[in-house]
């Protein structure tokens, strides 16, 4: 079983992101998926997590996730010593920065940055970073295929929004995957 | 794209299942965590998905009382609720059970105050245990959806007449997304046909409903209560085959025998601690340790006969639940002890409680359970609080 932790801001859809990624491995993969958010009321602005399983047999675990496999960052200033807790060593973390900033709280884990805030301004006109980050940790992990990622967004998504964010998905997915070879 | 098959919460599979057994009235009052579940349902009604009368009530007092007016003219109701809801509407609960009205209620399983908390254990459910109604836990998703539909068919029965309570654990199941197989509602309707109440409120054929009793017939009212749902053991086990046949799930009725056949520890436990309990019996398993999972699926009517079979060869035996009467020992325990003790034999027995408010019972605390089985470490107590954050316990 994979485990994903998705950091966010109230309001910045990153329970969303932890869903796309479970529609993915569920309905477009013969996969099975757990999404949850960390329970309790929600406050615009405020760290928020969410949580993705990934297994291919039903998934029984109901308990929190102890040790995540991936964690994603939707905002850096998030970043501090105690988000370093409950990470698999070899874990992969992914960061929205732009590129100054440095990590020094999470340096023996393997990061990977990308500028979601840039691309979803530019494509979406608004800095939701979201899809944007669920395409990079498709790029990094491998988790699911880019095609099942895009159907997700066109499966969960109103129309309106469905083309500019799977272009978002698979820009950031080719950004990473740049990154990555 | 997975056919019928739909990536949705606990709520909203109560939702839909809700729906496809085509219910004429629905009266809820928004309670979290099981807010969801009654927001679709009112989403359903709204854009005509759903041909139901949906009743925004003032309170969960009033829910229940809406509930049996609507069940006495003979239609199919629903309610939910959850917690300080649930106990808000006690009064009413025994209402419905003493009038024989078969109502399906969803019930968030959720602590209760003080102090106050908004996340999951079973001790709403569970204190009112003696209220006459049906009680079942689903471990996810997909068992509450069925539940659901079995629900009524069960309930509607005319030899059971009794309303039933299908509890999901808080948070854990109702905000946890995951994928549930969506029924044909061709299918549903040919499982579970249109309600008709032998007892319906009519001006052709005028009856004395909702009446007081004498110290003359009160036993006998009563007693044909606890006969009606000692009946529905029988109509539990028939609907799950049912279900199986048109659905191609089951649910093994009662009570699930999770490798329980050969074991020396077995741990009975009820939702969602169930899944996490069957990895650790797997692990185990590999392991070489003859371990095994009680799931129990019904507490009223209670499965004594299953519990008593199961257990027979088994040398240690714990309850674990999120739950305690408070002054003597959690609840399910109590019932599972009683049904073991009639048969004269006297295993290891213990009683963990905790994951009380939504504390996590993470896989590690169900390995140290096994191991207590397996050691039978003595201790003073046959109530366990694991995982407890306190040095001390004053009374203990």
């Amino acid at each position: 079983m994979k485990e994903i932790r998705w950091h966010g801001r109230g309001g910045q859809g990153g329970f969303t992101a932890s869903r796309l990624l479970g529609i993915a491995a569920g309905m477009f993969e013969d996969k099975h998926a757990l999404a949850f958010p960390s329970f309790g009321p929600e406050r615009r602005g405020a760290p928020v997590l969410a949580f993705t399983k990934i297994d291919d047999k039903k998934i029984h675990d109901r308990s929190e996730v102890e040790q995540s496999d991936y964690v994603v960052i939707m905002d850096e200033t998030l970043v501090n010593e105690e988000l370093a807790n409950g990470i698999a060593p070899n874990a992969t973390i992914l960061i929205n920065s732009s590129g100054d900033r440095t990590f020094d709280a999470l340096s023996k884990f393997n990061i990977i940055t990308i500028d979601a805030t840039s691309l979803a301004l530019d494509i979406l006109g608004r800095p939701i970073t979201n899809t944007a980050m669920f395409g990079a940790l498709v790029g990094a992990s491998g988790l699911v295929s880019i095609e099942s990622a895009t159907n997700s967004i066109k499966h969960e998504m109103k129309p309106g929004l469905v083309d500019k964010n799977v272009q978002i998905v698979e820009k950031a997915y080719e950004m990473i995957k740049k990154q990555t070879v | 794209m997975k056919k019928n098959k739909l990536f949705i919460s606990g709520d909203e599979a109560i939702a839909i299942g809700t729906k496809l057994a085509r219910p004429h009235v629905i009266a809820a009052y928004p309670i979290t965590p099981q807010t969801i579940a009654v927001e679709r349902l009112s989403d359903m009604v709204e854009n005509g998905e759903l041909q139901a009368e949906y009743m925004h009530v003032e309170s969960e007092h009033s829910a229940i009382s809406a509930a049996m007016g609507a069940s006495a003219v003979g239609a199919r109701t629903f309610t939910a609720s959850s917690s300080q809801g649930l106990v808000y509407m006690a009064e009413g609960l025994h209402y419905a059970s003493g009038g024989r009205f078969p109502i399906v209620m969803m019930n968030a399983n959720r602590s209760l105050a003080l102090p106050w908390s908004i996340y999951g254990d079973q001790r709403d459910s569970l204190g009112l245990l003696d209220s006459g109604w049906i009680q079942v836990y689903a471990e996810d998703a997909q068992e509450a959806l069925d539940m659901i539909i079995q629900a009524y068919k069960i309930a509607e029965h005319p030899k059971v007449l009794t309303p039933i309570m299908v509890n999901i654990d808080g948070f854990i199941l109702t905000h946890t997304y995951e994928m549930v197989e969506i029924p044909e509602q061709e299918a549903v309707d040919a499982f579970l046909p249109p309600f008709e109440t032998p007892n319906k409120m009519s001006f052709e054929e005028p009856k004395n409903m909702g009446f007081s009793s004498q110290p003359i017939d009160n036993t006998e009212f009563k007693y044909q209560q606890d006969r009606a749902i000692l009946y529905a053991h029988k109509i539990i086990e028939q609907t799950d085959a049912e279900f199986d046949k048109a659905f191609g799930r089951k649910y093994h009725g009662m009570v699930e025998n999770y490798r329980c056949d050969d074991a020396d520890q077995i741990i009975v436990t009820l939702g969602s601690i169930c899944g996490t309990t069957r990895l650790i019996v797997d692990e185990l398993r590999n392991q070489g340790e003859k371990v095994g999972l009680l799931k129990i699926r019904y507490m009223r009517p209670f499965p004594e006969k299953e519990i008593q079979e199961l257990t027979a060869n088994a040398k240690a035996i714990g309850v674990l639940e999120k739950n305690i009467s408070f002054g003597y020992e959690g609840t399910v325990y109590t019932n599972v002890n009683s049904a073991i003790a009639k048969t004269g034999k006297r295993p290891y027995l213990k009683n963990f409680v905790g994951g009380f408010g939504g504390r996590n019972i993470s896989k590690d605390d169900i390995r140290k359970m096994f191991t207590t089985l397996k050691t039978q470490e003595k201790t003073e107590n046959t109530v366990e609080y694991f995982n407890l954050n306190v040095a001390t316990d004053e009374r203990r």
